[in-house]
């Protein structure tokens, strides 16, 4: 990789460890899992000793593990799984991924707001909750993919206690995983979703948590593998990979909080001081992971901004990205009330467990010329 | 901060298209350093654009194969404000805008030319087929394409010097044969895509009456002869243009009549006789102008692909040689000096 990666919130390289763990399962054991012979057996332990890691690093059971293929997959069955075997109608946060938000959209669900730094606004989630009758799944993401804000999933339940719900919490805790002990963080969580390659491990394979006593329809129909949840071979190497990645997080994660902590403080003060009319996204003394920083850049367009970062070696991004590459207007800066011109000219820079001092120094090296370049020579961003 | 403007650098506008690949190759074996850039104007129902994302796709995977850059610019704000919007607006007025023209003036040489200005590009390329021509006293104009079946320079017309120095247009001096035997020999895979015809954010399966159903209120209207008598209705008067024939229940059994003048205030289409169709003079507005006004003797053309006339202009009507076909108001109307553009205006109702 050239440069200076600052995407890990897109995607973090797999760690050396997972790699090495991941070879043997995709060359010299070809076993599928759901087989008889010795050759399968190996294949379904291999799946299983994952499934352990996995349960480890939730605070789960193993027969609570569903491999998926990815977050997405995982948010989507979460939502259309409880829907479809209960009947009931699903809401979610203003913020969350469009994986949660289009399934609960087509279900007919409700969006709740959030406060101005983006956490669920627990008022208006009560109100729902009294006024709307039939509601089953509320989904509130841990931590936000663009921001890293974390919500407190304890106090969503507690909402769910005080209203006499029987709804079911679902968090997408994809981009929780490398900072946060969801040991902790997701206990009151009925469904969770994870993803390997948001913390070392490798893309296609993720996870959903399906505690026990959670209804829930399969979405993906067939050979019934996954206790019937997931139908579908499952990705071996993928989900050994993320196995070995889960076992990393947990032995190092402390540290790594420490020390990308301190790199992030680093990053975020230097731009500050360095860039006129700048500031945090997220209001101060706003819970968030050590990863993110997202700053808005008043009078530039994120667009140019990618681009010229580009061209000095740093890989960042903004908002998010639709199908074609373009950059999207930001739906969860709009939910958190943003102001448009502010919007505009947002940059996430997110770190990772590879990240480290220089950087920073590089980001801090270019970043503060590329926005003095813009606001001089392409004014009209952030006016329009 | 290693970004500088650098005369060797060239931002190609690619829209997914064959004539924007093969200008991004030549400018490529040129020796320029290439960076290609898709544009993504419309979010809405597309069929037939610039801009659907399997035209981006189409334009990313050409960037791979030539080699070079390629980035996505997300305009649609400044295409809804810059062109959707007054396109609405016009039809509302009873005018027929060209949107495409708008876009080239407001977005790929106004927008997107100051941002590759602003990325460090000083020049911009598109696959139009036209050429830039330089004079002798280094003044620059846009000049017909060499192959004129395709001449895009009418679209084009709105361009000033500064503009003109920023710009290049790689494929004016090739044929549309030529240009698909370069991408065929390249093995470029838009070498056989069909020429994109329509406007982008209106879809073939729709249409332009739909999409203005939806932003606007459409007045039913009488349709009057000269003399006032009522001779039939339209559904919709902002979607009449003039010079047309059709949709306006119109008598049969009697010489054909078209449409002459649209006056959406009262509702009412007139319409008369072929001959009536043509007009001494039409009236203008909106100039732009390649190096500063020019009147008198000019060869004046009014749409994309017709025929250049001569003409005189004088202050804003364009006085014909010979009697020439109405323009229907909102449409471009482009002096030229032989084959080059001199500069460009809008027909207005007279």
């Amino acid at each position: 990789m050239d440069g200076v990666y600052l995407d890990h919130a897109a995607s973090t390289p797999a760690r050396p460890e997972v790699v090495e763990a991941m070879l043997p399962w995709l060359s010299e054991h070809p076993g599928n899992p759901s087989g008889s012979h010795a050759v399968a057996r190996a294949a379904r332990r291999a799946i299983d000793d994952a499934r352990d890691l996995v349960a480890a690093l939730v605070g789960a059971q193993p027969g609570e593990v569903v491999f998926t293929s990815g977050g997405t997959e995982a948010d989507n069955l979460a939502v259309d799984g409880v829907v479809r075997s209960t009947g009931c109608l699903p809401a979610c946060s203003a913020v969350e991924h469009p994986a949660v938000l289009a399934p609960v959209a087509e279900a007919g669900g409700i969006v709740v707001p959030t406060d101005a730094g983006g956490r669920i606004d627990l008022g208006a989630l009560a109100e729902v909750l009294s006024a709307v009758d039939g509601i089953g799944l509320v989904s509130v993401m841990l931590v936000n993919n663009e921001t890293g804000v974390v919500n407190d999933l304890d106090a969503v339940t507690a909402v769910l206690v005080e209203a006499a719900s029987d709804a079911v919490l679902h968090t997408d805790a994809v981009q929780a995983v490398a900072w946060m002990d969801l040991t902790v963080a997701c206990r009151s969580a009925g469904l969770v979703s994870l993803t390997g390659h948001k913390f070392g491990g490798p893309k296609g394979a993720g996870v959903l948590i399906v505690r026990s006593g959670v209804d829930l329809a399969p979405v993906l129909r067939g050979g019934g593998q996954e206790r019937e949840r997931r139908s579908g071979t499952q990705n071996v190497p993928a989900i050994v990979g993320l196995g070995e990645a889960a076992r990393l997080v947990v032995a190092d994660r402390a540290a790594t909080v420490t020390r990308v902590g301190a790199l992030r403080e680093r990053l975020e003060a230097g731009l500050l001081a360095a860039v006129p009319d700048s500031h945090l996204t997220l209001p101060e003394g706003t819970p968030r992971t050590p990863g993110v920083a997202h700053l808005c850049f008043r009078g530039v367009e994120s667009e140019s901004l990618l681009f010229l970062l580009e061209r000095d070696g740093v890989s960042a991004s903004a908002g998010s990205s639709c199908a074609s590459g373009a950059q999207e207007p930001s739906h969860v800066l709009a939910a958190m009330g943003v102001e448009r011109g502010s919007a505009l000219g947002s940059l996430r820079l997110s770190l990772g467990h590879a990240s480290g001092d220089g950087d920073v120094d590089h980001a801090l090296a270019v970043i503060p010329s590329a926005v003095a370049r813009l606001r001089e020579h392409d004014p009209v961003g952030g006016s329009a | 901060m290693t970004v500088r403007t650098d005369p060797t650098r060239v931002m190609v506008a690619m829209s997914g298209g064959v004539d924007s690949s093969v200008a991004a190759a030549l400018l490529l074996e040129a020796g320029h350093e290439v960076v290609g850039v898709t544009l993504r104007l419309w979010g809405g129902e597309s069929d037939s654009g610039c801009c659907a994302v399997s035209d981006v796709d189409d334009a990313r995977r050409v960037a791979d194969a030539l080699g070079i850059d390629h980035h996505v610019f997300n305009l649609g704000d400044h295409f809804e404000s810059m062109v959707v919007a007054p396109y609405v607006a016009d039809h509302a007025a009873g005018r027929t805008p060209n949107p495409c023209i708008e876009c080239n003036r407001h977005v790929k040489f106004g927008r997107l030319m100051d941002r590759a200005g602003a990325l460090g590009f000083a020049l911009l390329a598109t696959g139009h087929h036209a050429r830039v021509v330089e004079r002798p006293d280094g003044t620059r104009r846009i000049a017909r394409a060499v192959d004129l079946a395709k001449d895009q320079s009418y679209v084009l017309n709105m361009l000033d010097q500064d503009q003109l120095a920023g710009l290049l247009l790689p494929i004016g001096d090739l044929t549309k044969a030529d240009v698909r035997r370069r991408a065929a020999a390249l093995g470029l895979r838009t070498a056989d895509k069909p020429d994109s015809q329509d406007v982008c954010f209106i879809t073939r399966q729709h249409g332009r009456g739909d999409f203005l159903g939806r932003r606007l209120t459409l007045t039913p209207g009488r349709v009057v002869d000269g003399s006032g008598a009522e001779v039939g209705s339209v559904a919709a008067v902002e979607l009449v243009t003039v010079g047309q024939r059709r949709g306006m229940a119109l008598a049969g059994g009697v010489a054909p009549r078209f449409a002459v003048d649209v006056d959406v205030a009262a509702a009412t289409v007139t319409v008369g006789p072929v001959g009536d169709l043509l007009v001494d003079a039409t009236p203008v507005e909106a100039f732009s102008w390649a190096d500063g006004p020019v009147d008198g003797m000019l060869l004046v053309q009014t749409s994309a692909h017709g025929s250049s006339d001569p003409a005189v202009l004088d202050g804003d009507l364009v006085r014909w040689s010979e009697p020439h076909m109405r323009v229907a108001p909102g449409q471009s109307v482009v002096f030229y000096d032989g084959d080059e553009v001199l500069g460009g205006s809008i027909a207005r109702r007279g």
